[in-house]
């Protein structure tokens, strides 16, 4: 959908006759009260569910919360998916051409934050004649957008859904996000963030920002059993001492399979879209404006809130949801809160675990309850 | 411990409007009740998957939390009541628990198996340890692993300078007054600091 409108933005900069990219799921009900709105993360898009016809792997990012019968069941519900301003799927972004010069944006793309792409999500609301969400619902970064909805237009939002977030980032959070961004600044392929008119584009540096996010993505636990110390196929198939004694060959498994996602990653990714999305997240800390004081930054919040955190994430640990729990409590808001015990660190909130996807669905089916009085 | 009669007992315990804090909240039917019967607002604390997903499909508020960790979540008396019913017995940190529970309530209400019920006497004076409907487990396969009297509590409660407002025994649903220690196979009572 294309917006004409400036948008101004949180640094005083604005932007003008941008487009953004949604989809939807399900019916819209006559009295417009059954909208959810999911919120995407680093390196996801508007499509959350279902698949493209005749295309191979085309499920949404959230197929398995989302769909007809699942958890956020779209018989039921009307769910919309945005890509944001900034990515690199569809809505406006960095690759694409600056209205004010005519020339493709690259580094010139202004900085957004999370509060500027939910003021961006209302004003798809608008359009689509939605003035308020049953539900908004992110992981992660998603989760801070949901969050930052319910400060941002509480009055829009009946009910917030917070998965595998956290108030702000810490300075080990914000310290990964800066190693990753390093290494695609210092790519010679960047060229300050130009590349496009050079005909390259930085692969090196996306492929070392992906491998660092992965790390972090995984606890110590699931990789070691996923991969441990195996080696690689080729090498396990020889008899005897099969190291390589190499210092460049990919000898670990673990080694082969974090090339492999950032070769994957750096096809598809745009490199100043990543500056971008994770200076997003390094900018997010709602308590700033209150002296650091969550419990204050959070008395505008009047929606309903589930959180739920994963035991073993530690780019997002459940105490940090625990700190958006605790002011919500102070405000004596309605919050229920699950911490799922589950292996698969930060990377849980996307996959199948019937504790979560239950309590999810629950959540849902009271919100159902709700909206039939 | 769920039946009926016993939960609308301990529930006339918890003023109408209540804000109150339920510590182990099962399933969160007394939250449920509460809520409905009494209109009551707040949370469940659970440490169960299981329980956490029912308070969820019954629209009551669960947070999923260890409460041997305290209860660092909640600040002074920000509940009208806090609600520690069959819990006591499985928690580690049982004394200072209590002291939490009239910290953030302005009120505490126990309930708790009472290990001198007669049967239990009986069962201990024939040399064993006692197995009955209010106490179903073996020894060995228990989760309660604070064993402790209505007349213990009262001396818990004056060692940790708290109020006792009411105590009182519950047996098959009926309220027991006189001699609850004995008579008695669930302990109830109200706390204040």
């Amino acid at each position: 959908m294309h917006f004409a409108a400036v948008l101004p933005l949180q640094s005083g900069a604005q932007i003008r006759d941008y487009a953004l990219s949604y989809e939807t799921y399900g019916r819209l009900n006559a009295d417009k009260s059954n909208a959810v709105l999911i919120c995407h993360a680093l390196n996801a898009s508007h499509h959350v569910a279902g698949a493209y016809a005749g295309q191979h792997k085309s499920e949404g990012w959230w197929d398995n919360m989302i769909g007809p019968g699942k958890p956020l069941d779209t018989d039921k519900f009307f769910v919309i998916g945005v890509n944001n301003l900034g990515s690199c799927f569809g809505s406006t972004g960095p690759m694409h051409v600056n209205p004010d010069t005519g020339r493709v944006y690259g580094a010139d793309f202004p900085v957004v934050t999370v509060e500027d792409w939910v003021n961006a999500q209302a004003r798809l609301l608008d359009a689509l004649g939605i003035e308020t969400l049953a539900a908004v619902m992110g992981g992660s970064l998603g989760g801070m957008q949901a969050l930052s909805w319910t400060l941002q237009y509480p009055e829009r939002v009946r009910h917030a859904v917070v998965v595998a977030s956290a108030p702000n980032l810490t300075a080990e959070n914000i310290a990964f996000n800066e190693v990753a961004r390093r290494a695609i600044v210092t790519d010679p392929d960047f060229h300050g963030g130009h590349f496009y008119d050079h005909g390259v584009i930085p692969k090196r540096g996306l492929r070392i920002a992906r491998m660092i996010g992965h790390i972090t993505y995984l606890s110590d636990d699931v990789m070691n059993e996923k991969f441990g110390r195996q080696l690689r196929d080729a090498l396990q198939l020889g008899e005897g001492a099969n190291y390589l004694y190499s210092t460049q060959e990919v000898e670990f498994q673990i080694e082969s399979y974090l090339r492999h996602q950032g070769d994957k990653f750096a096809e598809y990714f745009d490199a100043n879209t990543y500056l971008l999305i994770t200076r997003a997240l390094d900018y997010f800390d709602p308590a700033r404006d209150h002296g650091g004081d969550l419990s204050q930054a959070l008395a505008r919040a009047t929606s309903k809130f589930l959180l739920v955190s994963f035991t073993t994430d530690w780019r997002f640990a459940p105490k940090r949801s625990r700190e958006i729990v605790k002011a919500l409590l102070d405000n004596r808001r309605d919050v229920s809160y699950a911490e799922i015990d589950a292996p698969h660190g930060h990377d849980a909130f996307l996959l199948d675990d019937p504790r979560y996807l239950g309590l999810v669905r629950s959540y849902f089916d009271g919100i159902l309850k709700e909206l039939a009085i | 411990m769920s039946d009926a009669a016993t939960m609308e007992t301990i529930a006339r315990l918890v003023p109408p409007g209540s804000r109150v804090l339920d510590l182990g909240c099962g399933d969160g039917s007394m939250l449920a009740y509460l809520k409905q019967a009494r209109r009551c607002t707040g949370y469940g604390i659970e440490i169960d998957d299981a329980n956490v997903l029912a308070c969820a499909q019954r629209g009551v508020n669960v947070i999923q939390l260890n409460l041997d960790e305290g209860l660092s979540l909640f600040d002074d008396a920000t509940f009208d009541v806090v609600l520690q019913i069959d819990t006591l017995q499985h928690l580690r940190n049982a004394e200072v628990m209590l002291r939490e529970t009239v910290r953030v309530g302005r009120i505490g209400v126990l309930a708790f198996p009472n290990f001198a019920h007669w049967p239990n006497r009986l069962s201990v004076l024939r040399g064993r340890m006692p197995v009955t409907r209010r106490l179903p487990y073996q020894w060995y396969d228990t989760p309660n692993i604070r064993v402790g009297t209505h007349a213990d509590l009262a001396l818990l409660a004056q060692r940790s300078n708290l109020r006792v407002l009411d105590s009182f025994g519950i047996q098959d649903g009926k309220t027991i007054r006189f001699a609850p220690n004995l008579r008695a196979g669930t302990s109830v009572y109200t706390l204040s600091r």
